[in-house]
């Protein structure tokens, strides 16, 4: 399950830009390595990170995770909702399980992300290491 | 270790066609997890969950003086069960460390079957012969034999469909050689999950027939395969130790809040001595239950501090817990005299979030 309207980077994030303003998630692969999610922890608003940096992470029943960004930029919203039920980032990764809202510094940062065709290459490259 | 060098358990297919995810654990290749860890904790409470435990090792001593070679190791009292009757016990060096825990089963007087951990298997048949091997046969049939573990409240409805043993008659911690399917199993009523369950041993050459037959069997009242996810998840809860968590060579039955395994009345056990030493000092360290106030999930080698950031010790072992819809952890502390309802703080990733002792179990299963 791969969208095809967004971009991924390595770390399995992925993100979606609309009128400047791009929000952030984990893709349905990397929900799906962690298992139940039971736990997320996200940045304030107004917290600024560079590309790569840790802003939040998830919690499985089993492990912790970083969330990394995939782009450099400044918060400007967190998805609440997932205080309370961490659970959609598992239910609707693409969705109702998106986990914060940034202003890019730099808009061409996305061209380096990964197309999801490119994203689905990447992701048979793991694959096949895991064999 | 290499993927390749991992042993699989002769359920390792049936383990791929259930769709479980497969991890690395003490030298083997095993099933974490199937439908979802909190499913499969929360099956194993309110229905029933199968779960392939045959990576642990069984080790049988056997002689005329196995009783006396048993009771050398066990810290516990293995002259007071009888046969066809299960033991816990711990098992330590000389100086009060815990080689393992494990069960012991007498099946006579001159013979006893010894659960161990997988991880621990051969550490515990090297100091088994070294310290008893002149007193009794020491057999490893690991290799051979199969566990699986019916696990929850339906355990017993689903295993009697299979069985001509009266499981109304078969009490915990006691066992029993019999049929399921009409194949040979010891069938224990024992588990690692805080509930009602049975252990059933059985041939490696079987346990594929026997897996499916009580799959099957179970189908209806919502039986589903569980991994040692939920495994954890639940003996967590449930506050029992784990070797490498709770208990360790560094770690003694005494300051993991043991004590009533040790018996102290019997006339010999290596270790004997440190312990009664450290009973009578008083432990420096012991192991207490807590749980998050403030948002976080303590996780295993995070530390423990007072409410003034004073560092008192070190969590053992913590997640969320399922049924309780909480954030939970063992640990140990300082023997300072903190009791249930006192607070303390968990320092996670960089942070001090505050938590409070509870009394241990976190769950008990209604009787």
């Amino acid at each position: 399950m791969i969208p095809k309207n967004l971009k991924y980077s390595k770390e399995h994030e992925w993100v979606k830009e609309e009128n400047g303003i791009v929000r952030v998630g984990i893709t349905d692969y990397a929900q799906e390595a962690l298992g139940d999610v039971v736990f997320v922890e996200l940045p304030e608003v107004g917290d600024s990170f560079a590309a790569g940096e840790a802003f939040g992470s998830v919690e499985s029943v089993k492990a912790v995770s970083d969330c990394y960004m995939p782009v450099s930029g400044t918060v400007k919203t967190v998805n609440e909702a997932l205080l309370e039920s961490p659970e959609l980032v598992n239910e609707d990764p693409y969705g109702k399980g998106w986990m914060i809202e940034i202003e890019p510094d730099n808009k061409e940062e996305l061209e380096e992300l990964m197309s999801a065709a490119e994203y689905e290459e990447y992701l048979a490259t793991l694959e096949e290491g895991d064999e | 270790m290499h993927k390749k060098d991992l042993q699989r358990t002769p359920l390792y297919d049936i383990h791929r066609r259930y769709k479980a995810k497969m991890v690395p654990f003490a030298g083997w290749e095993m099933p974490v997890q199937y439908s979802g860890i909190i499913d499969e904790h929360k099956t194993v409470r309110t229905a029933a969950g199968l779960f392939d435990v045959s990576h642990m090792g069984e080790i049988f001593i056997t002689g005329e003086k196995a009783l006396e070679a048993v009771q050398l190791l066990i810290t516990n009292d293995a002259a007071k069960v009888d046969v066809n009757q299960a033991l816990y016990s711990p098992m330590c060096y000389e100086d009060g460390g815990v080689v393992d825990d494990l069960l012991v089963y007498k099946f006579s007087d001159r013979q006893f079957m010894l659960v161990v951990n997988a991880a621990n298997r051969e550490k515990d048949l090297q100091w088994m012969r070294e310290r008893v091997g002149s007193l009794a046969e020491v057999e490893d049939r690991s290799g051979e034999t199969s566990l699986l573990a019916l696990q929850g409240p339906l355990a017993q409805t689903i295993l009697q469909k299979l069985t001509p043993v009266d499981l109304d008659t078969l009490k915990y911690f006691w066992f029993t050689e019999g049929r399921v399917n009409g194949i040979d199993c010891v069938i224990s009523r024992t588990g690692y999950t805080g509930e009602d369950g049975f252990e059933l041993f059985v041939s490696g050459e079987q346990v594929v027939e026997l897996w499916e037959a009580l799959m099957t069997a179970g189908k209806e009242l919502g039986l589903k395969p569980a991994g040692l996810g939920a495994r954890d998840t639940l003996r967590l809860e449930a506050s029992l130790p784990l070797y490498g968590h709770e208990l360790s060579a560094e770690i003694s039955p005494l300051q993991a809040g043991l004590k009533r395994f040790v018996k102290f009345d019997k006339e010999t056990f290596i270790g004997k001595e440190a312990l009664l030493k450290e009973y009578e000092e008083g432990v420096s360290q012991k192991l207490v239950g807590f749980e998050m106030v403030d948002r976080g999930i303590p996780r295993s080698r995070y530390l423990l501090f007072d409410i003034d950031g004073n560092e008192l010790g070190i969590v053992s072992s913590g997640s969320f817990a399922p049924s309780l819809n909480k954030n939970i952890g063992l640990g140990f502390i300082k023997n300072i005299g903190m009791q249930p309802g006192d607070e303390l703080m968990v320092g996670i990733r960089g942070k001090h979030l505050k938590a409070r002792l509870v009394k241990r179990p976190f769950y008990a299963r209604k009787k």
